[in-house]
């Protein structure tokens, strides 16, 4: 393989589009670098490539042959080697077993399972990576992260033993080094080089600027899933990039500050929780505060210390002039209301009505009231100008962007004097975006606190008074006022510098 | 269409099951005296199958309620045998009831055992215990008072019909529209819905969930012992398996009824329809002389048959 193109490769999910019209042409013994922010469209790609979604348009052509890529099984035939970002292994069973995952085990008699020759396969493709360190007999959830990530790599070498028809030709990471230290980062790194020099091409996704500017020949930056720019990491800069990830003109949808700050409603002082270290901040009435960081750096972790997930074991945390609350019940009877970030898993029950699902932290005393809690709930849902046949439909029936309505009904309908908010625009569409800053921000002018939990920088940039930058739980920069959203994004990676 | 059709299978099933009977039987079936016999024969599952659709709300389910009536009855009849008053009986029975329910609770809720396991070990203690409290003999004769035992027989006269309606059945009416109203007009029942629905959401909008699963699972033992002190008076005995055979029926009865609700949730009225159509097969294939393993066979094709339909529909 000398050349492998992507051509107009479109997606979109109900409507909302993923991935428009990107075209990439990688080359054999190059890393490709991607960039983009959370929502840029780079798991769509990597899905497409993968052959785990199919492409509403585009093709991929290898040496100019056209491929359809339909399937996993296509994608695998074809040479590609996606290792995922999330680490799945089966930590019950052998290194081997893991490894060998997915591929006739090789047998004795038929019947028997050839366990030498199994973990001699296995050897082969650890040691292929230069990880020979691990021992193939180990249960995997027994290995450290990074030998984990090694492990997964050698899965997708061994997929191009002997009886596969073609050999990989490009290795798709994905966020690989996310879990990863630095040595180990390094030995990781090791391995890519080592792939680009026997001539595959490499696709590396990641948010870490400085490894992809240190390890990548090819930068291309995705933005609202379009393709924004590409070309070669020598002749482009840190700054160049940035601009190019952040130059969304979002701002424009996020409406200005009206009203002024009022007393301070939380304040944190040397908070440390299971996840957060030495933390101090304080909140005021009507303030939107920011929390982010690169991946899950402590952002999700004061949220849970406010609304009584986590003990608090160090420093104090005081919430409404009174010590935390010790229990979601306990924050939500205080006037705290929180929107949790997968909308799915934590905040809906998708099989009951809009009504119950709006009014269910906010049911009183021991009869239920239906006519009140149907018009209190009904008004809740005009006011964040919910679509729905009505208050008896299913939760699960609506859209993304109304069923985020609900939870933001549910969550404003107390009137709260302090709103958590996770991801809170994480799977809307554009529209219903815009009607949700509009609604954070009103809570602000009635003089609620906000605090937002963030991957958007546009987001942060635009709503919020002041934002925190955290890393590893700990506190690196307060920004007050929120800067634009490159700054915003130099001083996360300038906080990602100051530790490693 | 597809969803009405879904959603009324089981009941055009129940109706088909009665005309069957009525036609098949015709002097002996649709008959008040054998009306107001089903309603007596199936006035314990009624009891236990209510308070089992507590915890099946909750997508929960307790496999301990068939040993717990076997206790419930051995428990009230050996304080019985002992010389003290009916009332106390009942009430130790009831209590054993709510605290190995709460303790059913405690293990899932708060020891985060799955439901499965919880209660089939509970089951085997319970059973073991009525066999250890009771020597393994049925208690039976002058141990029990005869007023416990006339409960069961006597009933509010029908003058019209010639029948009386017996207070058994009247009791598990009255189980029903308590807990139809505990689960369809109590907070407590709108937030169990809501765990059922995602109990992860639940406790993040402030929901107590360990506590709120800790009651129900008591709710469901004490429903339990209700009908094994019935199941007792009935038989003017208790010995320590007679409760067995409540748990597959109840537990059959509350999946029937989820065959007929909006979004496939139990519900105590469609439980109820469950409990019916369960009694009456029960009844006509009796009076049928039908082999009892035969009957055996077509209650469990039955409820295979039901929430398959339920499931293929809900996929579509």
């Amino acid at each position: 393989m000398q050349s492998l193109e992507f051509n107009d490769l479109t997606k979109a999910y109900s409507g909302v589009m993923a991935l428009d019209g990107v075209s990439l042409c990688l080359k054999a013994g190059r890393v490709h670098a991607v960039m983009g922010e959370n929502g840029a469209g780079k798991s769509t790609l990597i899905k497409l490539i993968a052959g785990v979604i199919r492409a509403d348009a585009g093709h991929v052509a290898v040496d100019g042959v056209r491929l359809a890529l339909t399937s996993p099984e296509g994608a695998l035939a074809a040479g590609f080697r996606v290792i995922h970002q999330e680490l799945a292994i089966i930590p019950q069973v052998s290194v081997a077993e893991n490894i060998l995952l997915g591929h006739p085990v090789p047998h004795r008699f038929g019947v028997l399972v050839d366990w030498p020759a199994l973990h001699a396969r296995a050897r082969a493709a650890l040691a292929a990576l230069g990880a020979g360190h691990i021992d193939t007999t180990t249960l995997a959830g027994d290995l450290g992260r990074g030998d984990r990530m090694l492990m997964r790599i050698a899965t997708a070498l061994v997929a191009g033993s002997p009886e596969s028809v073609c050999a990989p030709c490009l290795y798709v990471l994905d966020e690989p080094t996310a879990a990863l230290t630095p040595a180990e980062s390094d030995l990781l790194f090791a391995v890519i080089a080592r792939l680009r020099a026997q001539g595959a091409a490499v696709l590396y996704v990641s948010h870490r600027m400085d490894e992809v500017l240190r390890i990548c020949d090819d930068i291309t930056v995705l933005r609202d899933g379009r393709l924004v720019s590409t070309g070669r990491v020598a002749d482009t800069s840190k700054a160049a990039v940035i601009q190019a990830m952040t130059g969304r003109a979002v701002a424009d949808a996020t409406p200005p500050r009206t009203s002024p700050l009022g007393k301070v409603v939380a304040t944190a002082t040397a908070l440390t929780t299971r996840h957060l270290n030495e933390l101090t901040f304080t909140l005021k009435a009507g303030e939107i505060l920011g929390l982010t960081g690169l991946g899950e750096a402590g952002q999700r972790a004061v949220l849970r210390a406010i609304m009584g997930l986590d003990r608090v074991r160090g420093g104090s945390l005081h919430v409404l002039g009174a010590p935390a609350p010790i229990s979601p019940s306990e924050a939500w009877g205080k006037g705290v209301a929180l929107i949790p970030g997968e909308r799915r898993a934590e905040a809906l029950m998708p099989d009951l009505s809009v009504r119950a699902n709006t009014v269910l932290p906010h049911l009183r005393g021991w009869m239920a009231r239906p006519r009140a809690d149907a018009h209190a709930a009904d008004t809740i849902a005009a006011r964040v100008s919910l679509k729905s046949t009505g208050g008896d439909q299913p939760v699960g029936q609506l859209s993304g962007g109304n069923q985020q309505k609900v939870v933001f009904a549910r969550a404003l309908m107390g009137n709260p004097r302090i709103l958590l908010l996770e991801d809170p625009t994480r799977g809307v569409d554009v529209g219903a975006r815009a009607e949700i800053y509009a609604l954070i921000r009103a809570a602000s002018a009635r003089g609620c606190a906000v605090l937002i939990a963030s991957t958007d920088l546009a987001e942060l940039a635009g709503l919020c008074d002041r934002v925190l930058v955290l890393r590893a739980g700990r506190l690196m920069a307060m920004l007050d006022p929120a800067p634009p959203p490159d700054q915003l994004l130099a001083r996360i990676y300038d906080s990602e510098g100051a530790i490693c | 269409m597809l969803k009405t059709l879904r959603q009324s299978g089981t009941l055009l099933g129940f109706a088909a099951i009665v005309i069957g009977f009525a036609i098949a039987l015709p002097d002996t079936f649709l008959t008040a005296r054998n009306l107001i016999n089903i309603s007596q024969q199936l006035s314990m599952l009624a009891v236990v199958a209510a308070t089992m659709t507590i915890v099946m709300v909750m997508t929960d389910f307790d496999l301990s309620v068939g040993s717990m009536a076997s206790l419930a009855g051995i428990t009230a009849a050996v304080v019985f045998a002992a010389g003290y008053p009916v009332w106390m009986g009942i009430a130790a029975a009831l209590a054993v009831g709510l605290l190995g329910g709460l303790f059913n609770g405690f293990l899932v809720a708060v020891i985060g055992i799955l439901p499965f396991v919880a209660t089939l070990g509970t089951l085997t203690v319970f059973s073991g215990a009525a066999f250890l409290i009771s020597g393994g003999k049925t208690i039976f004769g002058r141990d029990i008072p005869p007023g416990f035992g006339e409960f069961a027989r006597a009933g509010v006269p029908l003058d019209a019909l010639g029948v009386k309606l017996p207070y058994l059945s009247l009791t598990a009416l009255a189980v029903i529209i308590a807990v139809w109203v505990l689960l369809e007009h109590t907070t407590f029942g709108r937030r169990l819905y809501a765990i059922g629905g995602n109990p992860e959401a639940a406790m993040l909008a402030g929901l107590r969930v360990t506590k709120l699963r800790m009651i129900a699972f008591g709710l469901t033992g004490l429903g339990a012992a209700g009908a094994g002190l019935m199941y007792a008076a009935r038989v003017a005995s208790a010995n320590p398996t007679q409760g067995s055979g409540l748990m597959l029926d109840a537990i059959a009865a509350v999946f029937l009824g989820m065959t007929m609700t909006r979004m496939g949730e139990p519900r105590v009225g469609a439980t109820l329809v469950g409990v019916l159509l369960l009694g009456v097969l029960d009844n006509g294939l009796t009076q049928l002389k039908v082999d009892s393993y035969v009957r055996e066979i077509l209650v469990g094709a039955i409820v295979i048959v039901a929430v398959s339909i339920a499931a293929l529909a809900k996929r579509r």
